[in-house]
């Protein structure tokens, strides 16, 4: 049975603004679905379909085998939620917060106190559980958000954009516990629009832009769809030799055009061909200075998909993200 | 009581808690209920006593007895504006999307905002009841009087909480609910709160003799200077009735636009 279920999802807003426009999902029990996308794109709104707080305009959706409109309070009791940024309360301690989560899931005090020291433990927030949340800091707010989600033992955990802000060492805590909780059988739908964590984590990506899904699959096929394996190389003396370099490349795979001064060749299979490359390099007498194996991005899917890169990535970094 | 119906009125309890450590931890929350509603007690009593002279004013002990139910219903009208101030913090802040999304009622959710606001107005009226009694004020209708002003000052909190609270759930705007602080004044000072309603120029005068606030002050008022009058407390548990009744109907309609609309 999948865990998430949608058919046309769609939620149109005051003015015609479609958010997300006839979206079709289906995440296994036991998947991590990362849900990639820009600002805007329609992931927060698909998620807060998903999560009851909002009602869809159009289409239906199914959570843990539930409709989140006609049996709102069921899929409520089978999810946990951590929004994004945070929604902590600056002036309650972190036990507090849990104790509160606890009885708000209907958990006997005495159950949701022992669940919740464990869960404080797990997130490593024991030492600071009785200090005020505004005293935490970024990774540590977000540790705590994940421990309240997690105090009814959801069988289906929604992150929306779990490490947006966060320092790399705190982004690493948080990829850890949710692989740790995948790997104990919570289902996972994470969105975000970090294409690192999405490769970290997902097992399949949904990839959406302007409310549509535009692409999904695992993060090796969607890339192997966009395109080979390339190695970009420079040669030690170049003058005169690229014209035989590009010889021996072709040997191994299609040349293509080469790029700030990088020779560069696609390869059908990947690293096993680096090394018999860099022999028949040497044997021809052609010393390599550099040599880089350049595997797709989930970028480059984006950009195949939609004409733009995603934020977050590097070439996005680099130029204006059109639109 | 059916187990749906205990865990909700666990949440509300919980909810309620949580109102209250929050207007506790948060000086600017708390200021409003206690601190200035004390100083303008203390002001105008100091100040303008003499009004008892006055011809037609109402036979009392001393203008502080007269002035403690105008202290209670101004801590009253400012404990809902802050209380709607705290929702709304909630609503931006996103902690309220933490609470629609778990399996408890939504109502229950204001129900808990609003049962905090309820015992910090029974604090306010135990406050200036012993205020009063410390400068000289009495209570004519003695313990029972004492009792039912702190039980019609806690529900006259929850009843103008609960329009606080509508307020927040429609425009989910702190700043928006803060604005109307001004309004309360403009109420209390149209109302019996701090003067009497016979000696008011018109139109106040006749403003405050149909002001709903008007009556909560007198029921309050009598069982200080005069004892229970039941005329005077049946109209005011009817404003009282009246004004909650209007509050919690403006918060179900904003709770039920508020998942339709997405905000």
């Amino acid at each position: 049975m999948a865990a998430i279920e949608t058919q046309q999802l769609a939620r149109e807003f005051e003015g015609g603004i479609k958010a997300v426009d006839g979206v079709d999902l289906a995440v296994d029990a036991g998947e991590i679905y990362g849900f990639l996308g820009p600002n805007g794109a329609g992931k927060t709104t698909t998620v807060r379909m998903l999560t009851t707080l909002l009602q869809p305009t159009g289409g239906r959706a199914q959570v843990a085998g539930f409709d989140v409109a006609s049996e709102a309070g069921e899929v409520r009791r089978k999810i946990g939620v951590a929004l994004q940024e945070a929604a902590l309360d600056p002036l309650m301690t972190g036990r507090e917060l849990i104790q509160l989560q606890a009885t708000l899931h209907g958990l006997a005090r005495e159950r949701g106190n022992e669940l919740g020291d464990a869960l404080l433990g797990r997130v490593g927030l024991t030492q600071a559980a009785d200090r005020r949340v505004g005293t935490y800091s970024g990774g540590m707010r977000r540790r705590l958000d994940l421990a309240a989600a997690l105090v009814h033992e959801p069988s289906v955990l929604f992150l929306d954009e779990p490490t947006t802000g966060l320092d790399p060492v705190s982004r690493q805590a948080i990829w850890e516990e949710v692989s740790k909780l995948n790997a104990e059988g919570t289902t996972v739908f994470l969105t975000t629009q970090y294409l690192e964590e999405a490769d970290r984590l997902a097992d399949r990506v949904g990839i959406i832009a302007s409310g549509r899904i535009v692409a999904e699959g695992t993060p090796a096929a969607l890339k192997a769809d966009v395109g080979k394996p390339h190695l970009e190389l420079s040669l030690a003396d170049q003058n005169g030799n690229e014209a035989r370099c590009t010889e021996v490349l072709a040997r191994f795979g299609k040349p293509l055009p080469s790029k700030d001064g990088k020779l560069l060749v696609e390869l059908e299979h990947g690293t096993s061909e680096v090394g018999p490359i860099v022999v028949a390099l040497n044997e021809e007498g052609l010393a390599v200075e550099s040599l880089d194996l350049v595997q797709p991005t989930l970028d480059d899917v984006f950009v195949a998909k939609t004409g733009e890169h995603l934020e977050g990535s590097e070439a996005a970094e680099q130029e204006p993200v059109a639109g | 009581m059916s187990g749906r119906l205990a865990a909700n009125a666990r949440v509300v309890a919980a909810l309620g808690a949580r109102s209250v450590r929050q207007t506790v931890r948060r000086p600017q929350l708390a200021a409003p209920l206690i601190i200035f509603p004390t100083l303008l007690l203390a002001i105008q009593t100091g100040g303008a006593g003499g009004a008892v002279d006055l011809p037609e004013f109402p036979d009392v002990n001393g203008f502080l007895d007269f002035m403690l139910a105008g202290a209670m219903v101004q801590s009253c009208l400012l404990a809902g504006n802050t209380g709607g101030i705290a929702l709304a913090l909630d609503i931006e802040m996103g902690f309220t999307d933490r609470l629609f999304a778990a399996p408890v009622s939504r109502y229950a959710v204001v129900l808990g905002r609003l049962a905090g606001t309820t015992v910090l107005g029974a604090f306010t009226a135990v406050w200036f009841i012993t205020i009063g009694l410390i400068f000289g004020a009495s209570i004519e209708e003695g313990l029972l009087g004492a009792l039912w002003i702190v039980v019609l000052v806690a529900s006259t909190a929850l009843a103008f909480g609960s329009i606080g609270a509508a307020i927040a759930l429609r425009t989910n705007s702190a700043s928006v609910v803060q604005g109307l602080f001004p309004l309360v004044f403009v109420v209390l000072f149209l109302s019996s709160a701090f003067f009497p309603a016979n000696l008011m120029l018109e139109p106040a005068a006749s403003v405050a003799e149909y002001n709903p606030l008007s009556f909560i002050v007198e029921g309050l008022r009598e069982p200080i200077i005069a004892g229970f009058d039941g005329g005077d407390e049946l109209l005011a548990v009817v404003s009282v009735l009246g004004v909650g009744a209007f509050g919690l109907w403006m918060c179900a309609l904003a709770l039920t636009g508020r998942v339709r609309r997405g905000v």
